[in-house]
């Protein structure tokens, strides 16, 4: 880590304490900072933890939730209300993780890319109240079966994420900050203030997480996280951030409600507990490629300076021209 | 353009005389004879009326009737058209509709509509409805917006054209009343005062001339800027219209083309006249030297002759487009099978995934708000492929480069700006700029490998010079010692005026000493007559110009053949004035004393007798007859019995002038006796006369009295070389082009010429082909073949094109001439004759005639691929001109024709090399360099947004929001390539004016290539592959969304495209910074706009991914790596494999030219060789 070192006050009480003896000692050196090299400055040591000081705890808990009973038909397993689905994980943080911590989970082979998924939507509806009924570009959760509009339509929307994550360490309740986990353009734009959610998950099939029907849509920042869709197949959401600093070897009691289902289409769900840097979250892949692609052109030029040095050419060498050459090479 | 014109007889020096035997008539008839013999005065009614039926009748279906001076009647039908013009293509109301069916001739705007509509079905909607018009929309609208302009530019001019004035007999009225030119119909009576334009194409009724002659000048219908001579008919000149009316028919042939012919004729009193192409004058034309002349519209507006010849310019279609269309094809078939791998691998994955899609949160087949339908929008998995098939060739339809025709479309106007404000291409002399006539072919001019070029008035400037005459065996060649002094011999006291002829000749002075002194002796009478035979024997006009001062007037010769107007101011320099023409006599001013000549006949040239003839009564009550003609014709005609010493110095004279590059002339004559006269006359009566046959009976009587001439003299005329036209040959040779002259001219003056203008040297070989007989020819060209092989096989290293540097081959050139050719083009012979050419350095034809020049030009553009251009001035060139890959007209003194026919034009052979060296080098490597940057610009993003796909499912979805896919390649990236197309330069002028061999990148195509393009795709591959794949693994397993990832994309394929561009300028001036970097930031605006929008679900993305170090470290590392391999294989090959032109812009840069070029010269004295490239 970085530290800021101010000079320490020994040079002003020395200063102070020749101050008696003037004369005898004038040819001692006049005190500056800088002639004693005493400049304030800052003092990096290059430490693995500098350049990445990413921690990141990953927990696949799919599998590992569902009761072995059940093991054989995951699907029915989680498409059955009438079960308990809390399932309780143990974490064990290994590195000291500092403040904030961010709570993601991760869902594996949904493709949240797809073009029926992405089109499903209406952002019009979404940021005001007036074009509720607004649902084109929905299908196929436009309406209820009735043909009211349901607020917000889409696939997107029906499809939210539903399982709910709750942290112990010991028996010390681990609080989950959920505020602020959404873009603030997002909330203050996007989302209308006076849109309430209206007909949803009314349908036959329930798709993942009621809605408040009494919390306007910007205040659903689950709702908001999810609907910003993620680029790729394999993807993160934040769920929330732990405000409090972990200890290496502390353990962490994760509650879950494993509700949501990835196991009709054999989607992996995982927990991640990760700090974070300037570059992100944990990924050696940048390094890696610069380093590739430093090493490439190092490599690139060496060649090319030993090729030159065992057959330089002359520039503008006129007797280069092809019809300069005798045709039968030189 | 006008392929009806008889073609003109190609025979230099002897131009064709363009007398309308009707025409002539008339003349004949006004002969006042001096000696009274008896000269029956013809009647003129039955003259007609026997013309008439030799002429093909007019049946009253095929003819159009005007009724004269009653338009109401004439156009009973409403058939004519009016005279009002539009050469504007559109009205308001029909542009769009017009402009558009216009625009949809390109294949490929058809493709990008089609792509278009599939897009506006619901199963395929990719892109939205604004989204998916709006790239053709723009390119549509950029087109639609040049084409209004240029017709609302066309427009104005029409409106100025058809509200001019001009006077016409008011309808049954008795005077002439001002008319705006639009409302003239045909049948109207119109009065023409001097110096005005023909509103319309009208027969000749009355002039103020009591002979009905009137002077039109037809500059501005084929450039043409000597006066014409145009008749109105015996039997209308009487009549004063304004005053007693006029009435009558004429009955005209359909409106057609032919500027050069009309058919018709008149009933007027009772009498039925016949009408040509001399008792009309045409649309545009102006009136010169006649005070007024009255006419009656017979074709107005859009069927006047002017009006049907303006056709539009000829559209070629450039090589490297040609070229481009395959790659464009190879493009297509990458979409497809790109669309096939994502149409393929979506099947797979949805019978993989068959059972899990209907419950499946991101897919969820099964529909549950509907009733009526139980899968939302899922048809099986045999239509699902198909649909993602069409999807894919919407979403990666801009593989195709669509803004790509448009950017070529720009780039060719900006070069074509360029190129016409060049101050090396501007002719001073003629004040003419190069002109552009074709916008899409200026990058062949880069790929030159043959220039057929006409010789008179393309290498010379076709401005005869007399410069020596032999007369009576005696050279008078001197001319030198002339000084002003000896030029007042030639003006003529009028009255108070001196008339002095408007060109000054310098003369010889021992001529001039024996001209004055010798009227008693024989050298000296023969002098005499020698020039009076230049100043009679001829069809020139003199007209008098007046100076700023009173007292002097100028006498400017009017004449269709150079050679005579050449010949007419030397007879005036020598003393020998022509004063005055009119239809029957001559007026001369011998030595300061004015004497009238009657001209008794003329019988014109033809290319059979090569000569004319005069036939003279001479104020001494003696008629001679004055012959002059080609060499070879005139000594068969001259009685050799006599003078033979004379004969022979003659001879020898003209063959020391041809030797010199003059044209030679022979001068011969007669006195006819009174018996050999009134026989000549009957005869002539009777050919002129003729119903049948009629020319071939006056070339008999001419050949009759065409006989037992004495020999005058000799004349010589040089046809100046054009300035630079030897070093033009030299430079265009070592540029690797083969220079072939096809000209008219007889043999030797045509070898004189090439030994000149150096196109043949002392070292060549020649291998001359004179045959009159298939045999002969295919012996002779089998001979060539033989020595040519020989020639290769003693000197194997030698290749057989002319830039062989130092090769020790003796360099061969080819002389084939007309009569030869007529037996071998299209004839197997054309293969042998193709085979002996090309082996060849030098091709020289002679006596050809124009589909001959096409017919050689076929030859070498048939059987190869090489690039061809032709070059020439006159009309007999436009046949080739049009044939060749690149036509290039000169726009000298032999008319617009050529001009008219030709894709650029310019005024001086010369400027051929900056034109090719220079601005085809620079045009070519811009456009080949632009069409492969489109294809690599459009194919990145595409492949981009391909791998992309293989992470969503295939199920298309794009990162990129589809405002910015649509934007890409007409906002984007499109600029900086069209400012580079225009303005990059690899070279500077100097450089490519030095090294002229740098023009064979050209000719071999390196710049343009399937091995470059396929070199460039892998480029593209990879670059799209960085594009995709450093933030793609970087973002693995991240929350990162699809709008940010794709703001990510769009600037980093922008970036790179545009820093690829970068790295590929040769020249930076502040207006390619403007671009490239305008572009990068034109874009971040644009994609902060986009995502600045609530409406879209990438809202705020941009603001949130720039607030990361990770995106601009991805933007860094993503330039880096993309253009790594390009880099290091452009510094490779530059460095170690350095181009020509690599050498030469190191040379610009570090070696001073100078020097280099000094050590150099012995090297490009004779061609050097270049590398074989295949």
């Amino acid at each position: 880590m970085m530290n800021n070192s101010g000079a320490s006050a020994a040079g002003s009480s020395s200063g102070s304490g020749e101050g008696s003896a003037p004369r005898r000692n004038f040819k001692r050196p006049k005190y500056s900072r800088f002639t004693q090299q005493e400049l304030p400055a800052c003092k990096p040591i290059l430490t693995p933890q500098w350049v990445i000081s990413v921690v990141e705890i990953v927990d696949r808990y799919d599998s590992a939730c569902i009761p072995r009973n059940m093991a054989k038909d995951k699907v029915a397993y989680i498409q059955n209300a009438a079960i308990n689905k809390t399932c309780n994980r143990t974490l064990k943080v290994l590195k000291n993780m500092d403040q904030p911590i961010y709570v993601y989970y991760q869902l594996d082979n949904f493709y949240q890319n797809h073009r029926r998924y992405v089109k499903s939507r209406n952002d019009a509806q979404l940021r005001s109240a007036d074009e509720a009924s607004e649902t084109s570009g929905c299908d196929p959760e436009r309406t209820t079966a009735g043909g009211a509009p349901i607020v917000p339509c889409g696939l997107i929307a029906w499809s939210l994420f539903n399982d709910t994550y709750s942290f112990k360490r010991g028996n010390e309740n681990v609080m989950v900050n959920k505020k602020g986990i959404s873009w603030k353009s997002d909330r203050d734009h996007k989302f209308g203030k006076d849109v309430y959610p209206k007909n949803f998950q009314n349908g036959a099939l329930i798709g993942g997480a009621k809605l408040d029907p009494n919390k306007s849509l910007s205040e659903q920042e689950d709702l908001i996280v999810w609907m910003r869709t993620a680029a790729l197949p394999t993807f993160r959401k934040l769920y929330g951030k732990i405000e409090v600093n972990l200890k290496a070897n502390d353990t962490i009691t994760v509650t879950l409600e494993n509700n949501y289902n990835t196991y009709s289409f054999n989607g992996k769900k995982k927990l991640v507990l990760s700090t974070t840097s300037w570059l992100g979250g944990k990924n050696d892949f940048l390094g890696i490629a610069y380093l590739t692609v430093g090493g490439l052109c190092f490599f690139l030029a060496t060649a090319f300076t030993v090729v030159y040095l065992v057959k330089p050419r002359k520039l503008g060498d006129p007797s280069y021209l092809s019809w300069n050459r005798s045709p039968l090479g030189y | 353009m006008d392929h009806d014109r008889p073609s003109p007889p190609p025979l230099l020096p002897e131009p064709p005389i363009r007398l309308d035997p009707a025409a002539r008539s008339t003349r004949v008839d006004l002969i006042s004879f001096a000696v009274d013999s008896p000269v029956p005065r013809r009647g003129s009614r039955a003259d007609s009326e026997r013309l008439a039926t030799s002429q093909k009748e007019l049946s009253d279906d095929d003819a159009r009737l005007v009724y004269i001076n009653d338009p109401a009647k004439t156009n009973e039908r409403f058939e004519f058209a009016g005279n009002s013009i539009r050469t504007a293509k559109y009205s308001i109301l029909t542009f769009l509709p017009r402009n558009l069916f216009e625009q949809f001739h390109r294949v490929a705007y058809v493709y990008f509509l089609v792509i278009a509509i599939l897009n506006q079905l619901p199963q395929l909607a990719v892109f939205g409805r604004g989204a998916s018009v709006l790239p053709l929309a723009f390119v549509l609208l950029v087109t639609a917006v040049k084409d209004a302009y240029e017709d609302w530019r066309r427009h104005r001019s029409d409106r100025i054209e058809n509200g001019r004035v001009a006077s016409v007999l008011a309808d049954g009225g008795r005077q002439f009343q001002p008319m705006l030119w639009k409302d003239i119909r045909v049948g109207e009576i119109i009065k023409i005062a001097a110096n005005e334009t023909i509103p319309c194409d009208m027969v000749l009724l009355s002039t103020s001339d009591s002979t009905g002659v009137a002077y039109v000048q037809t500059i501005n219908l084929d450039g043409e800027s000597n006066l014409k001579t145009r008749y109105a008919k015996q039997e209308t000149l009487s009549k004063s219209v304004d005053k007693e009316g006029f009435a009558g028919l004429i009955r005209c042939e359909r409106p057609n083309r032919n500027i050069y012919g009309f058919h018709a004729n008149m009933e007027i009193d009772g009498k039925k006249v016949s009408l040509g192409p001399s008792n009309i004058v045409l649309r545009g034309c102006e009136l010169k030297n006649t005070a007024w002349a009255v006419g009656v519209a017979v074709y107005a507006g859009r069927e006047t002759k002017v009006m049907l010849n303006s056709s539009g310019t000829p559209s070629k279609r450039s090589r490297l487009e040609t070229h481009m269309n395959r790659e464009t094809l190879l493009l297509s078939g990458l979409l497809i099978a790109l669309s096939s791998v994502v149409c393929v691998l979506a099947g797979i994955w949805l019978g993989n995934h068959k059972d899990e899609l209907d419950y499946s949160p991101y897919f969820r087949k099964r529909n549950f708000s509907s009733d009526d339908e139980k899968y939302y929008n899922y048809y099986g998995i045999g239509m699902q492929i198909f649909f993602t098939f069409l999807m894919s060739v919407i979403v990666f339809q801009i593989m195709i480069p669509i803004s790509l025709y448009i950017s070529m479309e720009l780039v060719r106007l900006g070069q074509a700006y360029f190129m016409i404000r060049d101050a090396s291409l501007y002719d001073e002399a003629s004040n003419s700029r190069f002109q552009c006539r074709a916008l899409n072919i200026n990058e062949d001019l880069g790929q030159i490998k043959y220039v057929f070029s006409d010789k008179t008035g393309t290498l010379t400037e076709n401005k005869m010079e007399f410069q020596c005459a032999s007369i009576q065996g005696v050279d008078y060649s001197g001319g030198k010692a002339s000084s002003p002094r000896d030029w007042e011999v030639c003006s003529v006291v009028v009255g108070n005026q001196f008339w002095r002829p408007k060109l000054l000749v310098k003369t010889d002075p021992e001529l001039v000493r024996l001209l004055r002194s010798g009227r008693e002796t024989r050298e000296g009478m023969r002098a005499r007559e020698f020039f009076l035979a230049l100043a009679a024997c001829n069809t020139i006009v003199p007209l008098t110009v007046e100076t700023p001062d009173p007292k002097q007037k100028l006498i400017d010769y009017q004449g269709e053949s150079p050679d005579e107007v050449a010949l007419v101011y030397a007879a005036a320099a020598y003393g020998f004035v022509l004063v005055e023409r009119t239809s029957g006599h001559i007026v001369i001013d011998v030595l300061g004393e004015r004497l009238r000549f009657d001209v008794l006949g003329l019988h014109e040239f033809d290319s059979d007798r090569k000569r004319m003839s005069v036939i003279i009564g001479c104020p001494d009550k003696t008629v001679k007859l004055f012959v002059k003609g080609a060499d070879n014709s005139m000594f068969g005609v001259i009685e050799r019995s006599i003078n033979l010493d004379i004969i022979h110095a003659t001879e020898t004279h003209l063959h020391a002038y041809s030797s010199l590059g003059l044209r030679t002339l022979v001068i011969g004559m007669r006195e006819l006796g009174s018996a050999e006269f009134i026989d000549w006359q009957s005869a002539y009566e009777k050919a002129s006369t003729a119903l049948m046959g009629r020319g071939s009976l006056l070339r008999a009587v001419a050949a009759n009295v065409e006989c037992n001439l004495h020999i005058l003299g000799a004349s010589g005329i040089e046809d100046k070389l054009q300035r630079g036209v030897p070093e033009a040959i030299e430079s265009l040779r070592q540029a690797g082009i083969k220079v072939w002259v096809l000209t008219g001219d007889k043999q030797e003056t045509a070898i004189s010429i090439g030994y000149s203008c150096r196109l043949l040297t002392s070292e060549m070989t020649q291998i001359v082909i004179n045959s009159h007989s298939k045999d002969s020819c295919r012996k002779s060209l089998e001979d060539a073949i033989a020595m040519t092989n020989k020639l290769a096989a003693i000197f194997p290293g030698a290749q057989n094109t002319i830039t062989g540097t130092g090769s020790p081959r003796i360099p061969l050139a080819l002389i084939i001439d007309g009569t030869s050719l007529v037996y071998i083009l299209e004839t197997e012979l054309e293969e042998e004759l193709f085979k002996a050419a090309t082996a060849c350095d030098v091709v020289l034809c002679c006596r050809v005639a124009p589909l001959q020049k096409a017919g050689i030009v076929a030859l070498i553009k048939n059987r190869t691929d090489d690039m061809t251009l032709a070059i020439g001035d006159g009309a007999n060139d436009v046949s080739m001109i049009q044939m060749a890959d690149v036509g290039v007209g000169i726009s000298g003194q032999e008319g617009r024709q050529a001009v008219m026919a030709s894709d650029f034009a310019m005024g001086q052979f010369r400027f051929l090399v900056p034109l090719l060296l220079v601005h085809g080098h620079w045009n070519y490597q811009r456009m080949a360099y632009m069409i492969l940057y489109n294809f690599y610009r459009n194919a990145v993003f595409v492949f981009m947004l391909f791998w992309y796909v293989l992470y969503t499912a295939f199920s298309l979805t794009t990162a990129i929001t589809e405002w910015s896919s649509v934007l890409y390649s007409v906002i984007y990236t499109a600029l900086p390539t069209i400012v580079v197309g225009i303005l990059d330069k690899d070279l500077s002028r100097k450089t490519l004016l030095k090294y002229p061999q740098l023009y064979g990148s050209g000719q071999r195509e390196e710049r343009y290539n399937l091995k470059l393009f396929i070199l460039t795709m892998m480029d593209t591959v990879w670059q799209s592959l960085a594009i995709f794949f450093i933030p793609f693994l970087a973002y693995r397993h991240s929350t990162i969304d699809g709008s940010s990832l794709g703001d990510l994309w769009t600037l980093a394929v922008v970036i790179l495209v545009n820093i690829h561009l970068a790295m590929d300028v040769l020249r930076w001036n502040w207006i390619t910074h403007a671009s490239i970097w305008g572009c990068i930031v034109a874009t971040a605006i644009c994609v902060i706009i986009i995502d600045s929008m609530p409406v879209l679900a990438g809202y705020w993305a941009i603001y949130h991914v720039m607030g990361t170090g990770l995106f601009w470290l991805l933007l860094l590392g993503i330039t880096v790596a993309g253009m790594v391999p390009r880099f290091a294989m452009k510094a490779f090959t530059e460095y170690f494999f350095p181009s020509d032109i690599q050498i030469a812009r190191e040379l610009e840069k570090f070696g001073n030219l100078d020097a280099v070029a000094a050590s150099e010269i012995p090297m490009s004295t004779f061609s050097p060789r270049h590398r074989r490239f295949i």
